[in-house]
């Protein structure tokens, strides 16, 4: 429940927040263009935690800052791509990642969608089947009036 | 002044009235067949719609003379706003656009009422029936927890103002178009229910209900299309999509209208599909209503905040699961009585359609199960986790890329019975250009990644398709002749199609291609950015009419030559107390150049970014393509006779 309250509070900060500060910063830029790129990279899969729904490299809250610059700061320390964001995941929980992990339950997210087109393609098949064997349904004969209505709008 | 409100409460109040009535009796003279009680519904339809328009227009009323004895009002406007922003500040919050929701439901009524003339009696009085009961949930809605005509009871002196980053012309007509593009939906699902009630769906229902479905759909598109745009010109990083909740609340929705309109196709021409095409059309309504509930319950945190009051949830929630609940409820008793008709080969227009409804169906269950994920994660699993673009770009992209690829084959295979290989065999052309393009700009872009290429493959394929669909339909003599007279749906199918190919070669595109560069500058020192030279020569403070700008002046210069001077802006809103930032883009066919201001710094220097962005005009052009296509189509003959327009015999018809 506190924890609940410190994001709604966090969450209300950020709203308020000046939007004038706009996402990475000139400063926060790395000298070598591969570990920035890195870094970038890395920074458009974390969440903004006190935002709705932005990632770090797009948001221009402090602590988007902060993580931006803590992302650099890993990996000019040396860290691998999956060092820097298992550092930032052990600090900040797996909340922070905006692409979930292939771990427990979320197996069954990332499964959906192929199963679901499985299924589908199934259903589909044996509907496609039974069209494709179905007896042909002898045509209705028409009644006079809808002849005639028919015939109206055909001549129209 | 504040008389002309107190009517349009009053209006509300009477149109309310007037639905309950329209629910109930033409829905009881269609069963006991009492045709004086089914003749109710159309000047109900017709009251209800005048009386909830004159309401809106009471609204907007007080909204455009800043009526500040209004609650509404005075949270949401100021005097010193544009009139432009006025008039859509009626809409820009959540009181308003029920209003303008449930307008449009009764607009939609009115409309059945007048085009459904040659709709059997039965049917209509149970689809205007169907039509008022989601006017009277709305009603009952905006009378109990969301009343826009509450009173101040100490008026004050001027309003709080809209939020800023809705004063703005794209988002002024965004929500209206998204309406009736959610609302048009309820016309298919009241078709489908009066078709589940009666028990019988026929060539002539699908018909009926495709020009609603195609216009809900067109109207989805260009309300998602003008969303988006509006992202990418006013959020200041160029982004046009972010799968974020409320974007994939509309999106939903839209993937399923596209699948309805396809498989009404099947209903309409060869009776089959027919059970599968109702549950679409229950489903895609139900969709629009979930929408709705993500928007106003504040249950998914989003960039878009509306109105987060949990008792407006919980109140969406029930008519959600009253409309969904109780057509599929009424689905699963009656869907066996829909016996379907037309025979065909597993290698046909009909299997190419089937195939299309399964690719749009999954990927509208994968965009829903990724959006809802967070909430089932933490209340199942107590894990508190986050679903974002990264997810939805890796799992819902291969649905897209496989509905490209099938999509030419698929549209120009015969009905009833078709061999893959010679449909296959007639698009070689098309193939053949479609490979070398991506084959040369491939090699053009020495060393970075597969995806331009590909997205310009998947996109030439899809157009070119599109344009040998209309040649092969022209025969051997004549055929630029015969190209005029192909009937109008041809023409739609070909300019939709086409639309959809290029904006995935657009999206491809942009995301492959875009440049970006972030720098600190100094006054009258150029930097290159993506082959373009940019100076920024000053910064000033302008006032605008209810904010203050601090804009920039860069110059944009092409191989030494000016081509354009743009003015990135800051703007700060005083009464709302927010500052926005006001992207400068020089818009060009293949690319723009899009300049944003931000703080000065110590140095006396200024934060610019520069984004160079390929093609982005390319994927609103091709929305505004499928929406011209569903257009097109709408004005197909066939409609026209099918919407009742009886006109005078024109002569003798022209021997083809």
């Amino acid at each position: 429940m506190t924890r609940m309250l410190v994001l709604c509070a966090a969450l209300l900060a950020c709203l308020l927040a000046p939007l004038s500060a706009m996402a990475v910063e000139p400063d926060e830029v790395l000298d070598d263009p591969v570990l920035e790129q890195r870094a970038r990279d890395l920074s458009q899969g974390l969440r903004c935690l006190v935002c709705r729904n932005e990632s770090i490299d797009e948001s221009n809250a402090d602590l988007a800052r902060d993580l931006r610059l803590l992302v650099r700061e890993r990996l000019v320390a040396g860290d691998s791509n999956d060092e820097a964001i298992e550092f930032i995941v052990d600090r900040y929980g797996e909340y922070v990642l905006l692409k979930p992990t292939v771990t427990g339950a979320n197996w069954l997210l990332w499964a959906a969608g192929p199963i679901m087109l499985l299924i589908a393609a199934g259903v589909g098949m044996l509907y496609l089947r039974g069209r494709s064997q179905a007896a042909p349904t002898p045509e209705e004969k028409l009644s006079d009036s809808e002849q005639a209505r028919l015939k109206e709008i055909l001549d129209d | 002044m504040s008389m002309i409100t107190e009517l349009g409460h009053f209006a509300l109040i009477l149109a309310f009235m007037v639905a309950v009535v329209q629910m109930i009796v033409p829905m009881v003279g269609a069963q006991k067949r009492w045709s004086g009680w089914m003749a109710v519904a159309e000047p109900a339809a017709n009251a209800q719609f005048l009386l909830t328009a004159f309401s809106f227009a009471a609204l907007t009323w007080a909204f455009v003379t800043s009526d500040f004895s209004l609650r509404l009002v005075v949270l949401n406007s100021h005097s010193a706003k544009p009139m432009l922003y006025k008039i859509s500040g009626t809409w820009g919050n959540h009181e308003g656009s029920m209003l303008l929701w449930v307008l449009i439901v009764t607009l939609f009524g009115a409309m059945a009422a007048w085009f459904g003339g040659n709709l059997p009696p039965g049917l209509r009085a149970r689809v205007l029936s169907v039509q008022s009961a989601i006017a009277v949930a709305f009603f009952a809605f905006i009378l109990f927890t969301s009343n826009p005509f509450l009173r101040m009871a100490v008026p004050p002196f001027d309003g709080q103002d809209l939020n800023p980053l809705l004063q703005d012309p794209g988002l002024a007509f965004h929500p209206p178009f998204l309406y009736l593009g959610y609302v048009g939906l309820s016309m298919s699902f009241s078709f489908a229910v009066a078709a589940l009630i009666e028990g019988r769906v026929d060539a002539a229902w699908g018909r009926w209900v495709r020009p609603w479905t195609l216009a809900a759909w067109v109207f989805l598109t260009i309300g998602i299309a003008l969303g988006s745009w509006w992202a990418y010109y006013e959020l200041g990083w160029g982004g046009f999509w972010f799968w974020d909740p409320v974007e994939n609340a509309s999106f939903m929705p839209w993937l399923l209208a596209a699948a309805l309109l396809h498989s009404a196709i099947v209903v309409e021409k060869r009776e089959a599909l027919k059970s599968w095409t109702i549950l679409l059309a229950i489903l895609a309504f139900g969709f629009s209503l979930i929408g709705t509930f993500i928007v106003r319950s504040g249950l998914l945190t989003s960039v878009h905040a509306f109105a987060n009051d949990p008792e407006r949830g919980v109140f969406i929630l029930i008519i959600l699961a009253f409309f969904t609940g109780g057509a599929l409820t009424l689905f699963a008793a009656r869907a066996q009585e829909m016996e379907a008709k037309g025979v065909f080969g597993i290698v046909s227009r009909e299997s190419a359609l089937v195939v299309n409804n399964i690719l749009l169906a999954v990927s509208c269950f994968v965009v829903f199960f990724g959006t809802m994920w967070p909430i089932v994660a933490e209340m199942f699993f107590d894990r508190k986790l986050s679903v974002g673009p990264p997810f939805f770009n890796a799992a819902f992209t291969p649905f897209m890329v496989l509905l490209g690829l099938a999509l030419p084959i698929g549209s120009m295979l015969p009905w009833k019975r078709g061999r893959l290989g010679r449909t296959a065999w007639s698009l070689r052309y098309a193939f053949v250009l479609s490979v070398s393009l991506a084959l040369l700009v491939w090699a053009m872009q020495t060393g970075q990644s597969t995806l331009g290429p590909a997205g310009l493959f998947l996109g030439a394929w899809v157009v070119s398709g599109a344009v040998m669909d209309l040649w092969s339909r022209t025969g051997r003599k004549g055929r630029l002749a015969r190209l005029a007279r192909l009937p109008r749906a041809d023409w739609g199918k070909a300019v939709a199609h086409a639309g959809l190919g290029i904006t995935i070669f657009a999206v491809a595109g942009l995301t492959a291609w875009e440049k970006e560069d972030i720098r600190v500058v100094q006054f009258n020192e150029p930097f290159e950015v993506g082959g373009y030279t940019l100076t920024l020569e000053m910064v000033e403070r302008v006032p605008g009419p209810n904010y203050i700008s601090t804009m920039g002046f860069v110059r944009l210069e092409d191989d030494g030559r000016e081509i354009a001077l743009l003015r990135p802006e800051k703007r700060d809103y005083p009464v709302a107390r927010m500052p926005t930032t006001e992207a400068a883009i020089d818009y060009r066919l293949m690319r723009d150049v899009y300049v944003v201001i931000g703080d000065q710094q110590n140095n006396g220097g200024w934060t610019v970014r520069t984004y160079i962005k390929p093609f982005a005009n390319w994927i609103w052009g091709g929305c505004i393509l499928m929406a011209l296509g569903g257009f097109i189509s709408l004005s197909d003959r066939r409609f026209r006779v099918a919407a009742g327009a009886r006109k005078a015999p024109q002569g003798g018809v022209p021997a083809e």
